[in-house]
């Protein structure tokens, strides 16, 4: 029986699912939208992992990682629970030796992480702004109509790209739309859309950090052709799109869990994926703060609480 | 007269006991929570700080209690707060809060511009009055002495929240003390009380310095705990903003002999010149951070701070010449809890991979990188 190790993403609009294998080579990787049920997401992507691999794989670790990485612990039984942030620098370090600069754009948000000999110096990360985020790149890509897979290589067909206001998303395509009613060609459009978001990248993710080569690209955005040119022409240099650029997040959790060698794993076994997982939620009345308390039920049993201020719910909790 | 004030941190222990202290009936506002932000949210100008809004929530949530008067804290520099008292004095007026304002700021031309404010509110006989007044003084320092000890103790804590716990029933029994002895007493017994928290003692801490803007530094609502999340994450905190060096730089003049800032002699070359708030001083608690060994620093800031943009954009010169990393942190009413927590966990990860290649040697470029060895085995050269 071969011993793997998990890596679980769980981000706002996609969730991945990474096997490695006892060495660190890749197994199998699972992409899936999120759609607001992460729950649900888990257990497909774990489903998939078993179709994949068969049953006879044993779990040796799990980590997890991403804005629901709290959820997917308690759910699976993770060994390691990792922000974004280390997850994406272990992984990118692992792909590309010697990598000095993590460019991450995934659907709600994006970083940069500046390595040097191979540690983190510095990060950043944006979360409050839209612009320059795989979910405005597809809500413009379905505006105009062109699935999101082909707006990258419409981009390259691109003879001269318009100047688009790349500060902020709402400017952005109200600059789009004008440029679109004075008759420029649908690529220039877009081309310049890319420009305009890697300008914005750099100008509010990356401002004042060190950008130096080998720069890896990874995240959901870096399937886009386009962008990834707009990024060779901004910085000057080739940026590396590594094989895995998708699940990148979880290939680190997975490394992480390896790293960690649990002596045994905390994993609930495959048999999660057909068990019922509920979440629900209440307000608070305790004080005036009325927090919103979400918890995890399996069947009738309560795994976890969260999102109190006090830890009046979630202390509760015997996990 | 009923008089209320602006929440920050633990001030309102000291001012509830000064204000008393001059035979005034005091209203402590509820402590702040969603509601306060809220109701300051809805009444204030879109563009204007936060603690301007959480400020007027506080007045807001004051008045349901019966208060009349305000207490209220200005200032003379180029930050904002030179004008809140008298833009939520407007604001309050307009939607019909009636409200005095008696507005304490550095005095302008002589002492006598807050002593004739002092003496207004007065209802005692001098020598009383000053009696409360020193009392108040003593809290602050008690409990910017205690606040320490719980700074080092939460890392290092077997149970989480423990600390926490013999520090809030500590504020409890500070609030009712009424004497100076009461307050030793009540210290000494803290301070037993806390040596005997079972800790660990083989942890690996990382000392993390704390600057900013005050408000955001001091109060827990608006920072969303942030100390008490980097204990968690076993970080100890130090910082160089505590309400008696507020009052003591602010109000006395810096007539006491405590220990200060000093922006003017740590901060330059990076940052020459007083630029309002606490700009420099963030700047210059940073250079002694560094000196003093921290790992690194974290400046807080409410969004669109002035002065803490400014300290914040010479921040890369210092890191760079101190080698401390430092992480810049805006706070908004919008702010999610995950996104900071995310932020304050790669923050510490990254610490302590700098902390366990500092103490390996220093790679020269050839051969086998000796610094690897420190970290995370999937990262070794493969």
């Amino acid at each position: 029986m071969e011993a793997i190790y998990l890596g679980i993403d769980v981000g706002s609009v996609s969730t991945n699912v990474v096997a490695i294998g006892e060495s660190g080579q890749i197994l199998t990787t699972v992409y899936l939208r999120t759609r607001g049920q992460p729950v649900r997401a888990i257990q497909e992507g774990l489903e998939q992992v078993v179709n994949a691999l068969g049953e006879d794989i044993k779990v040796a670790g799990v980590g997890t990682t991403g804005s629901g990485r709290s959820l997917a612990a308690v759910m699976v039984g993770a060994d390691v629970v990792k922000n974004e942030i280390t997850a994406h620098a272990v992984a990118a370090s692992l792909a590309v030796p010697g990598v000095q600069t993590v460019i991450e754009i995934g659907g709600q948000d994006s970083k940069i992480i500046i390595l040097r000999h191979g540690i983190v110096t510095d990060f950043a990360m944006n979360t409050v702004c839209a612009a320059g985020t795989g979910s405005f790149l597809d809500q413009q890509a379905a505006r105009l109509g062109i699935p999101i897979e082909e707006f990258g290589r419409r981009a390259l067909e691109a003879k001269s790209p318009v100047r688009i206001a790349g500060r902020c998303a709402v400017f952005a395509e109200s600059d789009m739309i004008h440029k679109q009613q004075q008759g420029h060609p649908l690529e220039d459009i877009i081309a310049g859309l890319c420009e305009a978001l890697v300008r914005n990248y750099l100008n509010n993710v990356g401002k004042g950090k060190e950008i130096l080569p080998p720069v890896v690209f990874q995240g959901g955005v870096a399937a886009n052709a386009g962008m990834c040119r707009a990024f060779n022409r901004a910085l000057g240099t080739e940026v590396i799109v590594p094989e895995h650029y998708g699940v990148m997040g979880a290939y680190g959790a997975a490394l992480l869990a390896r790293e960690m060698k649990p002596g045994a794993s905390a994993f609930r076994g495959f048999e999660l994926i057909g068990r019922e997982f509920r979440t629900g939620g209440f307000e608070c009345q305790g004080c005036a703060n009325h927090c919103e308390v979400v918890e995890l039920r399996e069947g009738r049993q309560l795994l976890a609480r969260w999102g109190d201020r006090c830890g009046k719910w979630s202390n509760a909790v015997a996990v | 007269m009923k008089v209320t004030f602006p929440h920050m941190g633990h001030l309102w222990l000291i001012l509830k006991t000064a204000l008393e202290g001059i035979g005034l009936e005091v209203v402590v506002p509820p402590p702040c929570t969603r509601r306060t932000l809220e109701l300051g949210v809805r009444h204030a100008p879109e563009s204007a700080c936060l603690p301007l809004k959480v400020n007027l929530g506080n007045f807001l949530e004051a008045k349901e209690l019966g208060a009349d008067t305000i207490v209220m804290a200005g200032g003379v520099g180029p930050c904002r707060i030179g004008y809140y008292a008298q833009v939520q004095r407007e604001i309050l007026r307009d939607i019909g809060c009636d409200y005095e304002m008696v507005v304490f700021e550095p005095p302008d031309v002589h002492f006598s511009e807050v002593w004739d404010k002092v003496k207004y509110l007065n209802r005692r006989p001098w020598q009383e009055g000053v009696r409360g007044v020193i009392l108040a003084w003593q809290k602050a320092c008690a409990i910017d002495l205690l606040e320490q000890e719980l700074q080092r103790l939460r890392p290092r804590e077997v149970k989480p929240g423990q600390a926490d716990a013999v520090f809030q029933r500590a504020l409890r029994d500070l609030d009712a003390a009424g004497s100076r002895g009461d307050i030793k007493r009540i210290v000494k017994r803290v301070k037993g009380e806390m040596a005997k928290i079972p800790r660990y003692t083989d942890r690996q801490v990382v000392r993390l310095g704390i600057v900013g803007e005050i408000y955001t530094v001091l109060e827990p609502l608006v920072n969303l705990h942030i100390e008490r999340r980097l204990g968690a994450l076993g970080v100890e905190v130090v910082r160089g903003l505590f309400i008696s060096r507020w009052i003591n730089d602010n109000l006395f003049k810096g007539l006491l002999p405590l220990p200060g800032h000093n922006p003017e002699k740590t901060a330059p070359p990076y940052l020459n010149h007083f630029v309002g708030g606490h700009g420099w001083e963030s700047v210059g608690d940073t250079v002694t951070f560094a000196r003093e060994g921290c790992d690194g620093v974290i400046q807080l800031a409410p969004l669109t701070c002035m002065p803490e943009i400014v300290a914040h954009s010479v921040m890369a010169s210092v890191q760079e010449a101190k080698g401390i990393p430092i992480m810049t942190i805006y706070l908004d009413e919008q702010t999610g809890e995950s996104g900071l927590q995310t932020r304050l966990e790669a923050f510490i990860d990254m610490l302590l991979w700098q902390k366990r290649r500092q103490a390996g040697k220093v790679y020269n470029g050839r051969g086998r990188n000796p610094c690897q060895e420190t970290m995370p085995g999937c990262l070794r050269g493969q």
